[in-house]
């Protein structure tokens, strides 16, 4: 054990007995205990300062709220503290590896967020005249342009919110062209890889999802897509595809399963999701995709905020670009027009309807037109490369130890494992995630995709440096041995060090308290109270 | 590139541990004859100077609300965001982290969903509220979906006072799924007869209150009629901040409560990203959509919370689930539940206060100018009037003398020519006086 000059122990837990203190507040030096802000806020204090208002003649009718709101509030340097402290009970991309496959948790430059609080952008109003909004319609134009051309399709809708009004977008947009063709199809294929989202989408739209199964090697089964296509002709309005799929593998395929889905009067609709992989690499208009969510939130770095909000839009072939929705903007000799009722449209134009109040997330427009050209064409590409490469060089510092379902072929931007080597361990997916939380990873996505057992799906994204990859490598090997080594305690009580131990999320559903309530006022025998 | 760590002879030395030759030994199952082997058509990489210079310049083309007299609402609103908010949001354990998957590293997000659970029940008066939506239009659509969930019906009545892009969000959405919408004429004074369209096949009626218009409307009798055949009220709001002075929808007998929540601690930004509220009755939570947040304990016993009947959800139920929705709006959720921590009910009474009485003022002023009239009696912040002429060319001149005042009607809805002259106004707690006389002064002036 070594000492310092006065003889203590330089290191906690060399001394014999090393000891844990049971501080008084529940602190643990830096990770701090914090209580809700019902449980300390007041309702007489406020941390906002109001020039007095005259007194105020009402004219509510009888509207006026009658009972207390039951709102605390708090002076700022509370407020301040208590979100401080929260704040730092969360894992973030800024302070380590975030490898969540399929959500691309890549770093968000800072420039953006200046660049989305200029007041030009984030103090407009989106319903103020036209007139006085030139730079923002030229704005969102500009960004149209970006992944218009990243993508080489004909045209864009902006305003989905995420991802999955992406989808919905899309799908609606297939809808709409089935019923000016006069058509009516009743089925959506997905793959069993998909996001929950895809059958979900196909679903709010009374589409009846039929499944489509994969092979062995992790991409769709084209014979099994032919037998269902032939199965159900005249009656599928298209297939929902990611690509590159949930595996982590580019479907080679993809211009057979366009033509196929083509030859039956039906759409592909692909999720572009896993877009990162592919910018500046491959466009999708070239592989005979139909409609396309990008999410800007991904691929194009407007920050996750904790789950959200994203942005979603919809790119579209020329097939489908009648029927992009409300609003939009047409591009005439005069200038940026912006549509933004049926009445104002053109021939040609026959917008489905409108995903949203407004014009979507400008918000995020600003930051991933920030992101997109500060990297340009060429950086574009580089970063897909980086994140290809970095998590084949994951793959191959842990393919030995873990176990690959479909061999050992490069990935694309993510890496998927199975658990079959943690077979006989005693050790779960679950569990070996929560180790990885004590030695400070963000776990992988786990359990999906659905179509392999105790999925693993590792993406770590550019952002990742070679010495970040080395130690996050070594990290996941020292985990598997022990694993293998039987140490199970390791993992089966995991996270030991994070701010909570593992938390009980089948009490959570099994009686949900979803809002703080008063706690029940213990009760006092008359004797105590004297 | 800036935000790319590796260097070239990582790049060759991970390749050769990789094993292959080239990086496009990775991209080997792209297809050869769509591969691309050259760059996009686009610019190259650019400095931050450079991105800072280009996107200012196109900031600077628009007039922010911020600088001129500002009096536009309708569904979004100006409002003083405190500065500590949009400090908060951007701690980097906040902005970079995801949906909170793991929750023992995830707890300051999943405590602050608590928290916005709990102030979104308070504030509607409601059992349970769910940790957001996109915006106020997207949760309106959700909540006629899940209404016609738990009534088995698939009517929906749509109140001539809700906002016409909300109508069309419901519309749009409805005629997809093949469900039924009665959409009542526009109803600038809050005086249509809905109740008389409430049936045994009625699903839902959708009343916003205050309306598009800025009318109060009264959600008893619609509650009451609604419930008598088993239908179910929605009731929306626009303007959150209206719940610290009138009387909250849950009190008035609405079953789902669903507004937009951008008023408190969101900034303008043309429309998005915003917040959805979106509350409901015990007794419908499971077939609510969108992430919820509960309170559970840990290994030791500690207290902490985790997302929560997740069986509703896209990605365990597939095409089972209530909704799609996935990704909502995490940071704009914070922003609402800090600026809400901060006002407390003492201080949100007092905003709303304040809002009310400017606009009464306005209210004044306006309704003195020769031709104008104020068609509303009751109202919040927002009142409509009309004109003795196109509102949406007045607006036009009031722009072009550096005034923002409101929203003609005709924008949104250029096919009734019966209400081409009305003009809907806010004024919130951000406007002083001079704003005010300034605003009635161009008003003269255009209507001369």
């Amino acid at each position: 054990m070594s000492m310092n000059t006065q003889g203590r122990p330089t290191r906690p837990g060399e001394a014999d007995g090393a000891f844990h203190p049971k501080t008084f507040t529940g602190n643990r030096g830096l990770d701090m205990e914090e209580p809700l802000i019902f449980e300390f806020g007041s309702l007489e204090t406020t941390g906002v300062d109001l020039d007095e208002d005259d007194d105020v003649d009402f004219e509510l009718g009888g509207h006026r709220r009658q009972d207390e709101i039951g709102l605390p509030g708090l002076a700022e340097p509370e407020a301040m503290r208590h979100y401080v402290r929260l704040s730092r009970n969360n894992y973030a991309i800024d302070s380590g590896l975030y490898p969540l496959g399929s959500c691309t948790m890549k770093h968000n430059p800072r420039l953006n967020e200046k660049m989305a609080r200029l007041p030009g952008f984030g103090d407009i109003h989106p319903l103020q005249p036209v007139s006085s909004v030139p730079g923002a319609l030229e704005l969102i134009d500009e960004l149209a342009h970006w992944l218009m051309v990243s993508t080489h399709m004909s045209a864009i809708a902006m305003s989905p919110k995420a991802g999955a009004h992406g989808e919905l977008c899309g799908m609606m947009a297939i809808k709409a062209a089935h019923t000016a063709a006069g058509r009516d199809p009743k089925i959506v294929l997905v793959p069993e890889s998909a996001h929950g989202t895809n059958p979900a989408t196909a679903a709010l739209l009374g589409y009846k999802v039929v499944s489509i199964g994969a092979k062995d090697d992790g991409t769709v089964d084209l014979d099994a897509l032919k037998a269902t296509a032939e199965e159900h002709t005249g009656n599928i309005a298209g297939i929902m595809l990611t690509n590159p799929n949930t595996c982590g593998l580019f479907e080679r395929d993809i211009k057979l399963i366009a033509d196929l889905i083509h030859a039956a009067d039906a759409y592909f609709y692909c999720d572009g999701a896993n877009f990162n992989a592919i910018v500046g690499k491959a466009r999708p208009g070239d592989l005979g995709v139909d409609a396309m969510h990008i999410n800007l939130h991904k691929t194009f770095s407007t920050p996750h905020g904790g789950g959200g909000p994203g942005s979603g839009p919809v790119v579209l072939s020329e097939r489908l670009a009648p029927f992009a929705p409300l609003p939009f903007i047409r591009k005439t000799d005069k200038g940026l027009e912006l549509v933004e009722t049926t009445s104002a449209t053109t021939e040609g134009e026959q917008p489905f309807g409108r995903m949203t109040a407004f014009h979507g997330q400008m918000g995020m427009y600003v930051r991933a037109l920030s992101y997109m050209m500060s990297h340009g064409s060429d950086g574009l590409k580089q970063a897909s490369e980086d994140a290809v490469l970095n998590a084949n060089y994951i793959r191959v510092g842990l393919q030995d130890l873990m176990s690959l379902p479909f061999g050992e072929r490069p990935c694309m931007h993510e890496v998927l494992f199975d658990d079959s080597f943690l077979k006989d361990t005693g050790v779960t997916t679950l569990d070996f995630a929560k180790a990885m939380i004590d030695e400070g990873y963000h776990p992988m996505t786990m359990y999906f995709p659905l179509v392999v057992h105790g999925a693993m799906l590792i993406e770590p994204t550019e952002s990742e440096s070679r010495a970040a990859l080395d130690l996050f490598i070594a990290t996941m090997r020292d985990l598997v041995m022990s694993a293998k080594r039987g140490e199970t305690d390791r993992f089966s009580g995991a996270p030991y060090l994070a701010p909570r131990r593992r938390l009980d999320e089948t009490a959570a559903a099994r009686k949900p308290v979803l809002k703080w309530t008063e706690p029940e006022p213990a009760e006092v025998s008359p004797a105590a109270a004297e | 590139m800036r935000y790319l760590p590796l260097n070239d002879t990582d790049r060759s030395d991970m390749l050769a541990r990789v094993g292959v030759k080239s990086i496009d030994d990775l991209f080997a199952d792209i297809p050869e004859n769509v591969r691309l082997n050259g760059l996009l058509d686009l610019p190259k990489r650019a400095s931050e100077m450079e991105v800072e210079r280009r996107l200012s310049a196109m900031a600077a083309k628009n007039t922010s609300a911020g600088s001129v007299p500002f009096f536009v609402g309708a569904g979004a609103y100006k409002h003083h965001v405190p500065a500590t908010v949009d400090h908060l949001i951007q701690r980097s354990e906040f902005l970079t982290s995801y949906t909170p998957y793991q929750p023992e590293i995830t707890q300051g997000t999943l405590q602050y969903l608590f928290e916005f659970q709990t102030q979104v029940a308070r504030l509607t008066a409601m059992d349970v509220a769910n940790a957001s939506m996109y915006d106020g239009s997207t949760g309106t659509g959700e909540a006629v979906l899940m209404a016609h969930r738990i009534t088995r019906r698939n009517k929906a009545v749509l109140s001539g006072g809700l906002h016409p892009q909300y109508r069309a969000v419901v519309e749009g959405l409805s005629s997809m799924a093949g469900d039924k919408v009665v959409s009542l004429p526009a109803d600038p004074t809050g005086t249509e007869d809905i109740l008389s369209q409430i049936d045994d096949e009625t699903s839902c009626v959708v009343v916003q209150s205050p309306s598009f218009y800025g009318q109060l409307i009264d959600l008893k009798p619609i509650a009451e009629k609604a419930h008598a055949h088993k239908a179910l009220l929605i009731a929306v709001f626009t303007e959150v901040v209206s719940l610290g002075l009138i009387e909250p929808p849950g009190t008035q007998g609405a079953d789902i409560v669903v507004g937009e929540g951008q008023s408190i601690g969101n900034g303008l930004n043309f429309g998005g990203p915003y917040v959805g509220l979106f509350a409901t009755r015990q007794q419908y939570v499971r077939q609510m959509p969108g992430r919820l947040c509960g309170e559970t304990v840990d290994a030791e016993g500690k207290r902490g919370f985790v997302l929560t009947l997740s069986t509703r959800e896209q990605h365990i139920r597939r095409d089972k689930a209530t909704s799609n929705i996935c990704t909502n709006s995490g940071l704009c959720c914070l922003a609402f539940t800090i600026h809400m921590s901060l006002l407390g009910q003492a201080g949100l009474t007092k905003l709303a206060r304040v809002n009310h009485g400017n606009a009464v003022k306005l209210k004044k002023l306006l309704g003195g100018i020769h031709g104008v009239e104020v068609l509303n009696s009751a109202y919040f912040n927002e009142f409509t009037i009309a004109l003795p002429k196109l509102a949406g060319d007045v607006v036009e001149r009031l722009a072009e003398r550096g005034i923002l005042g409101g929203l003609p009607v005709s924008r949104l809805e250029p096919d009734n020519k019966d209400i081409a002259n009305l003009l809907v106004v806010a004024s919130t707690e951000v406007n002083t006086d001079e704003d005010r006389a300034a605003f009635a002064d161009a008003l003269k002036e255009a209507l001369a």
